[in-house]
């Protein structure tokens, strides 16, 4: 077991953890983040795609003790003050989620995309969100919502 | 007759109403069955086969059992007597072959990734590593893996059965009453006409759900709850009783939130039932959630069949017979729907066509892999596959366009209601109207000049066009029809309208959505009937305990049938109010009239909101003699017909005739759905479901190495399509209401899947067409592209020249490792 540190969606936590414990299972089963999920086993679909320091993980592919003193947004620490952010408001508007399984990771990573790339045009949001996986929209609404949270303040997180 | 009218122009039907569900998705407020942890719940990991067929010749589970944190290990042997045997609802011939099917195998596995043995733990992890533990011994035996050497009893997929033959199902349209012989209209068009011939290869797939299927069996309850990621808590419910004895009433299933389905979660599974059986067995809550790679190999998978087309036409392209006979892969099982899959697509070859002769065959077959069930569209999208690639065949065999040759075979709008030659009675349809629209949109008669001007240039980019005018069938259906059938179910769906005191509205529905937006649009049929805010619906799904009844949700039936039973019940309570409300007017009840939610003394001012009814009604210190105090109203509508959405799908691919590459150029349909509740969700299901067609026509497939493991078991190797792989795409509506439910509505949850797949692959062989090339096997990889190009001249057609390829010049030797000699 190795004690952890870290600071999760702006509270702060501690765990004794096993040092193989995914940041992933960490948030769900130790933090009850249940917000962030696990859609596959290869870091491929990104459902469980959050924020460390700033930048998106896919928090299946870092150790919970590579988080150690580090800072953790998740889905559920998007929002502010009651009001949502803007990316979410826009995946609402858009209508770019259905059964909203990939949604978290998906709103986390196009967070981060607008981050690095406040304007982006359709190639560079689609080639942006490549490593998340939706099964339900077909992508075309979800690259609308980026676009149209780029036109609101989406990169602000 | 057809009815053509601008969809109806209510307050919330037609609306693009933004959805209530949205708000707990996007800010992580879900729950999702794996997010569920009850007090003393353990935990089960799965050891499954690695072989596709073999013995159990031993299984040594004393390790696992001695692992810390380990409660129980399990093998088939030690549930055999309890564990049921997994159900098939639809055996579609009385003399059906169907193996037993036991959640965990007992003596023999008959598919890679077939259960074993199962280890429960306190913990996920202690519980997958005490899987690892479990040492079983396999004596290996000859698998059954391909359609066609298993339809030849080659080697047997379960040798006690003598053969992998499970069923054989026809209809032939002579037989039938509906149509001519077609071996004679065969035999007339190999003399004087045109017989085209094609067989299509209908690969396997995998649903590939985003959440991965979970369970949680709570037995602490007098009633014993299961959580399931499930499309059907309903029929789990009643199949979880019926095979394990348990009495229903004993039982509650609820679907929480569900991600996704597709089919896929269509179905009972052997996880459930040992969840079932071992939370009863251990009196503690159990839970099972799968990996992906689990996920892809032992959830059911669909499509896998050989389709061999027989059509034959005069001379000037009226087709004057269809006969088809497919070999459909069951996997190891004969699963919930199993054969029922491919006997969905019986009714759909003919399409939208006016066929005078017709015949359909159907063998399923046995073999040593993941069973097959249900994946979006079911049997539909392989008929329209099949019909609409050997329309454009007929085309070329003509001579003419592809849009023309359909012109020419199609039903007209004059002629609806149309009975078809395989016996369904078409309601309402404008093919003319969607297809020109279509084109239109797409911009069809200058991409073909585009076409021409890059086929006589010789560029070695080629553009090809795409066409697929689809129909289907869907809200399964008249109930008398599915048992005429032998189909196990109903086709009705129950809903239930409650009028809470303060005037706010619950609705209680049988359908079970996992994504498709049901609280969001039966909120707006209700609003429109009921006279109320859409803010004030609540619709409560997926819990057998609320929604008490219902044939949950799949093959497109959620609105068509239980959006019906929503207005029924909707009907039923404002029929009940009436009395009320005139006995508080001190009216007749004749002289009320309700519209918008009020019920008025005709010609007077006077007049009661329905909440203020529904408040009178609760307090019930006033109300007439005879009449019971509730407007609370249940319906179960059992529809009259199937409904049949059709539309034209027009797509242009850019293929590289050096390399085998594609890419989608344009994309376009038109979708005659008829009234839209919300096009919002409409659009996006269109979107979803063509992602889906077009992946099978480019992407994706379910491969297996010739021992029979699935090596396409993860998203490294199965590829769902990124946003980096997909276009924006052009979608249009044109509606013609359905005159078989009142809302007019029509399915719209599989049209995009079952009309992409064609349009996709035609328009690439239609690009590569100059080629000699008329058919590529989908998927359609660049490899297949570039080897169908080469098909005849055995290699690359412009071999590639020493300039090109400066790397391979034997005469440059200079040094690149580390970048010196660039």
């Amino acid at each position: 077991m190795a004690r952890i540190e870290l600071t999760v969606d702006g509270a702060k936590v501690s765990d004794d953890v096993e040092p193989r414990m995914l940041l992933v299972q960490y948030l769900r089963e130790k933090v009850g983040k249940t917000g962030t999920v696990i859609g596959c086993d290869t870091s491929n679909c990104g459902a469980c795609t959050v924020h460390l320091d700033g930048q998106s993980v896919k928090s299946c592919n870092v150790l919970a003790v590579q988080a150690d003193g580090g800072e953790v947004t998740t889905i559920e620490g998007l929002a502010q003050d009651g009001e949502l952010h803007p990316m979410q408001a826009a995946f609402h508007e858009c209508h770019a989620l259905q059964c909203g399984f990939c949604t978290p990771g998906m709103i986390m990573q196009a967070v981060d995309l607008l981050k690095e790339n406040p304007d982006p045009s359709e190639e560079e949001v689609r080639l942006g969100i490549e490593g998340n996986l939706c099964r339900c929209t077909g992508y075309h609404n979800i690259v609308k919502a980026v676009r149209t949270a780029a036109g609101s303040g989406g990169g602000a997180a | 007759m057809t009815v053509t009218e601008e969809p109806t122009t209510a307050t919330e039907i037609g609306r693009d109403r933004r959805r209530k569900e949205d708000q707990r998705l996007i800010t992580g407020r879900t729950r999702w069955t794996d997010n569920l942890a009850l007090p003393g719940m353990l935990h089960m990991a799965m050891v499954r086969s690695p072989f596709a067929h073999a013995k159990i010749t031993n299984i040594d589970t004393a390790d696992a059992k001695a692992a810390t944190n380990v409660v129980t290990v399990i093998t088939g042997a030690d549930v055999a007597e309890e564990q049921g045997s997994l159900p098939n609802a639809w055996p579609i011939t009385p003399d059906q072959v169907t193996p037993p099917h036991p959640p965990v195998a007992v003596d023999r596995v008959t598919f890679a990734g077939e259960i074993v043995a199962v280890v429960v733990a306190r913990t996920q992890a202690e519980a997958r590593d005490a899987a690892e533990l479990v040492d079983v011994d396999y004596e290996e035996l000859p698998a059954a893996l391909d359609l066609k050497e298993a339809a030849a009893d080659t080697v047997l997929a379960h040798p006690d059965l003598g053969t992998n033959k499970s069923a054989l199902w026809v209809f032939d349209s002579a037989q039938a009453g509906t149509g001519g012989d077609v071996d004679e209209a065969i035999e007339k068009a190999r003399g004087d006409g045109i017989v085209v011939e094609r067989e299509f290869r209908q690969q396997r797939l995998i649903p590939a759900f985003m959440e991965p299927r979970s369970v949680v069996v709570d037995p602490t309850g007098e009633q014993i709850t299961m959580w399931s990621a499930t499309q059907i808590p309903h029929i789990l419910r009643f199949l979880l009783a019926a095979v394990l004895g348990v009495s229903e009433s004993k039982i509650r299933v609820i679907a929480p939130d569900v991600g996704g389905g597709f089919g896929g979660k269509l179905q009972t599974t052997p996880e459930e039932f040992i969840a079932m059986v071992l939370a009863r067995r251990l009196g503690r809550p159990v839970k099972y959630t799968e990996t992906r790679s689990e996920s892809l190999m032992a959830g059911h998978h669909g499509r896998d069949q050989w389709q061999k087309i027989t059509l034959s036409a005069e001379k000037d392209g009226s087709v004057t017979g269809l006969k088809v006979e497919l070999l459909a892969d069951l996997g190891s099982y004969v699963s919930l729907i199993g054969g029922g899959v491919p006997v969905l697509g019986a009714f759909m070859y003919n399409s939208i066509y006016k066929f005078p002769a017709y015949q359909f065959n159907c063998q399923t077959v046995l073999t040593n892999k993941t069973w097959t069930d249900a994946y979006r569209g079911a049997g539909r999208p392989e008929a329209t596959f099949a019909i609409e690639r050997i329309m454009d065949e007929l085309a070329v065999e003509v001579g003419v366009d592809p849009l023309e040759i359909r012109e020419k075979n199609w039903i007209t709008h004059e002629e609806f209601p149309f009975t078809t030659v395989a016996g369904l009675e078409y309601d309402s349809g404008n093919y003319e109207a969607a297809t020109e629209k279509a084109k239109e949109k797409f911009g069809y008669d200058e991409l073909r000049a585009e076409q021409q001007r890059r086929r006589e240039s010789g560029d070695p980019i080629q553009l090809g066009i795409g066409v697929s005018t689809f129909t289907e069938m869907c809200g399964l259906a008249p109930s008398r029809v599915l048992g005429s059938l032998d189909y196990g179910a109903g086709g009705w769906e129950h809903a239930s309208v409650r009028m809470l005191p303060t005037g706010k509205v619950e609705v209680l529905t049988g359908a079970s959505a996992h994504g498709q937006g049901h609280e969001t649009a039966f909120s707006q049929i209700i609003a429109d009937r009921l006279g109320v805010p859409f803010e004030d619906v609540e619709v409560l799904h997926g819990d057998t305990q609320i929604a008490h009844k219902g044939l949950d949700t799949y093959g497109s039936r959620s609105l068509v049938v239980g959006g019906e039973a929503l207005v029924k019940a909707a009907d039923k309570v404002i029929e009940k109010a009436k009395p009320i409300a005139a006995h508080l007017l001190e009216a007749s009840v004749d002289d009320l009239e309700f519209s918008s939610g009020r019920f008025s003394v005709r010609g007077t001012d006077q007049g009661l909101g329905i909440g203020e009814v529904a408040l009178a009604t609760f307090a019930a210190h006033n109300y007439p003699e005879g009449v019971e105090p509730s407007l609370d109203s249940d319906a179960t509508y059992d529809p009259v017909n199937f409904n049949y959405p059709h539309g034209t799908h027009l797509c242009a691919m850019e293929v590289d005739t050096e390399t085998g590459q594609v890419k989608m150029r344009k994309y376009t349909c038109v979708d005659d759905i008829g009234n839209v509740i919300n096009p919002l969700i409409v659009a996006g299901q269109v979107h979803g479901g063509l992602a889906q067609g077009i992946a099978q026509a480019l992407w994706e497939e379910a491969v297996h190495d010739d021992a029979g493991t699935l090596v396409s078991a993860s998203f490294v190797d199965y590829l769902v399509p990124t946003a980096a792989d997909t276009i924006n795409f052009d979608i249009g509506h044109r509606s013609t209401p359905s005159l078989t439910n009142t809302l007019g509505t029509k399915g719209v949850g599989e049209a995009g899947t079952i009309a992409s797949t064609p349009a996709v692959v035609n328009a690439v062989v239609d690009a590569v067409r100059s080629f000699g090339v008329n058919d590529i096997q989908m998927p359609c990889t660049p490899e297949r592209v570039w080897k169908a190009i080469h098909a005849k001249d055995g290699g690359g057609a412009d071999p590639t020249t020493g300039d090109a390829a400066p790397h391979f010049d034997p005469a440059d030797v200079a040094d690149r490792t580390d970048g010196a000699a660039q």
